[in-house]
């Protein structure tokens, strides 16, 4: 589903690479932590498959097309197919959950009758049903991460982008989250969250890609965050 | 659901903008009204143009009886003289431009000028005597009265050429010169016109920045994501337009078909249907300068 190709990014020359000649590769329906320090590249290896920045060498391919390749009036229809969700929400704050989820759909051609019909579902299985009349203000922080991953998912999308999802929470609404990102992923949906939350890592016992400057240094499927430490 | 989700985007965006929406009304409002007036003033000129110069001529005057001046040291013309400049204007060199040559008598000169003056009491004391011949030179072209001056002035019997058209010159002048101030000021208002409506949009697409951020993220097209604006723009620019087009109907038909054609009746004016051929032109333009400051502007802030 996500695959890269000695895969380096380099955001300005001369310094430092974000990503170092990574080879991955995601296969679909399976969930993976990317995990490292800030500035280890998982924010960019995100980015990369959501093709907000390009590679400077190597090939990022997602769902069996050639990022280097698509021009740039497709990557909307590339975009389609990932759900993005972020540790600050982004939510819109002047609409209210219902039409924050409903924005996905809208905002891609979908027929009203389809946004009727999809955003109250998704709404309640994020856990939020009753809430669709409520501002985000009004909510709870991992209220608002659920109306997140309920935009992020809306759409049905193949992949879910997850860039620190939990970092804003307390451990137990984080579980909480954790569990809805794993019941996406049973849907048959590839998620990549890329966490510094140990506790996560180690309860879920999911593959682990580990960057350490702009390099994989541990792909381990059942990882845990600290593996090498403990080694 | 896109078109209904675009317009309470436009929605939107024109509420929480709205001094910038009618800043951009208002300037685009001023800008086409000086765009149209220099276009209406242009047309004035054509029309006067056209409808005077089909009556112009050029006046030969021969020499009058009396004392001899300058012009005419042999005092008054001859019937040779008279029939020799007749035979020239008729020749065939000028047939090309002359379209008609007229002999006026001292008699006819007599009582065309008893038709004007002749309620006046100096202007009975004239005798017919005192007139004097004259040619009326009705010219194909009248730009090409410098042919018929050279080739007839000095020539013995003939005391002066006039050209009718140096009378209406000045006027032209006048007009012309109004055309230029309006084009100037068009010219002016449409940049500032330009330079604001990029400036709304800017402001526009920088205020809704996350919205279009979540857009892009979702997969929205660029299209779709900038269509909002350009719609803003446009009807912003179309509301000025269409005010353009409102004042220019008011002036005409106030200022220059109720009063100036009323008591100016020797010249023909421009009217409420030129106002009209002209609309479409100004809405054009109105909206083809909306449309292009927020391409230029959209491509450097909302970005795929």
């Amino acid at each position: 589903m996500i695959r890269f190709d000695n895969v380096s990014k380099v955001y300005a020359r001369g310094h430092r690479p974000a990503l170092d000649q990574v080879s991955v590769e995601v296969e679909r329906g399976e969930f993976v932590f990317l995990v490292g320090a800030s500035g280890s590249g998982k924010s960019t290896f995100l980015r990369l498959v959501h093709r907000e920045e390009r590679p400077t060498s190597g090939g990022v391919f997602v769902a069996g097309r050639d990022l280097s390749r698509i021009s740039s009036w497709k990557v909307p229809q590339l975009r389609r197919q990932i759900g993005v969700v972020f540790q600050d929400f982004r939510l819109l704050g002047n609409k209210n959950v219902f039409d924050n989820v409903a924005i996905a759909m809208q905002v891609i051609g979908k027929p009203r009758h389809q946004v009727m019909s999809a955003v109250p579902e998704t709404i309640e299985m994020v856990g939020l049903a009753g809430k669709e009349k409520r501002m985000p203000n009004e909510l709870s922080g991992g209220e608002q991460q659920r109306v997140a991953i309920a935009r992020a998912f809306v759409n049905r999308p193949a992949i879910i982008l997850a860039d620190e999802p939990t970092g804003n929470l307390d451990p137990t609404t984080s579980v909480g989250i954790m569990r809805l990102l794993e019941r996406i992923n049973r849907t048959g949906t590839t998620v990549a969250m890329a966490t510094h939350d140990d506790e996560i890592v180690d309860q879920m016992r999911k593959r682990v890609i580990e960057l350490v400057d702009g390099q994989v240094v541990r792909d381990q499927a059942r990882g845990v965050y600290g593996a090498r430490a403990e080694a | 659901m896109r078109l209904r989700f675009v317009l309470s985007q436009i929605g939107n965006g024109l509420r929480r903008n709205i001094a910038m929406a009618v800043s951009v009304v208002l300037v685009t409002f001023i800008s086409l009204t000086f765009v149209g007036a220099a276009v209406m003033l242009q047309m004035q000129v054509d029309k006067a143009k056209d409808d005077w110069y089909d009556r112009v001529e050029v006046n030969v005057f021969l020499c009058p009886g009396g004392e001899p001046t300058q012009a005419c040291p042999a005092g008054e013309v001859t019937e040779e003289q008279i029939a020799e400049i007749q035979s020239i204007l008729e020749s065939e060199a000028l047939s090309d431009y002359v379209q008609n040559v007229y002999l006026e008598s001292k008699s006819e000169a007599w009582a065309s000028f008893q038709e004007r003056f002749g309620d006046q009491e100096w202007a009975q004391r004239i005798t017919e005597d005192q007139m004097q011949y004259s040619f009326r030179v009705k010219l194909v072209d009248p730009e090409q009265y410098q042919l018929i001056y050279d080739e007839l002035s000095g020539r013995p019997g003939v005391q002066q050429v006039i050209d009718q058209r140096s009378i209406l010159e000045p006027l032209f002048l006048v007009l012309n010169r109004a055309t230029l101030i309006s084009v100037g000021l068009a010219v002016l208002m449409t940049v500032t016109a330009v330079l604001l409506i990029t400036t709304t949009i800017r402001l526009s697409a920088m205020s809704r920045r996350r919205e279009t951020e979540i857009m892009r993220l979702v997969g929205a097209s660029n299209f779709f994501i900038q269509l909002p604006f350009m719609l803003e723009g446009a009807l912003a620019a179309l509301t000025g337009a269409v005010l353009a087009v409102g004042g220019l109907w008011l002036g005409v038909h106030y200022i220059v078909e109720d009063w100036l054609a009323e008591s100016v009746r020797f010249m023909p004016f421009v009217n409420t249907a030129d106002v009209f051929t002209i609309a479409p032109v100004l809405v054009a333009i109105g909206i083809g300068l909306a449309v292009i400051s927020s391409l230029v502007t959209l491509s450097r802030y909302t970005k795929v």
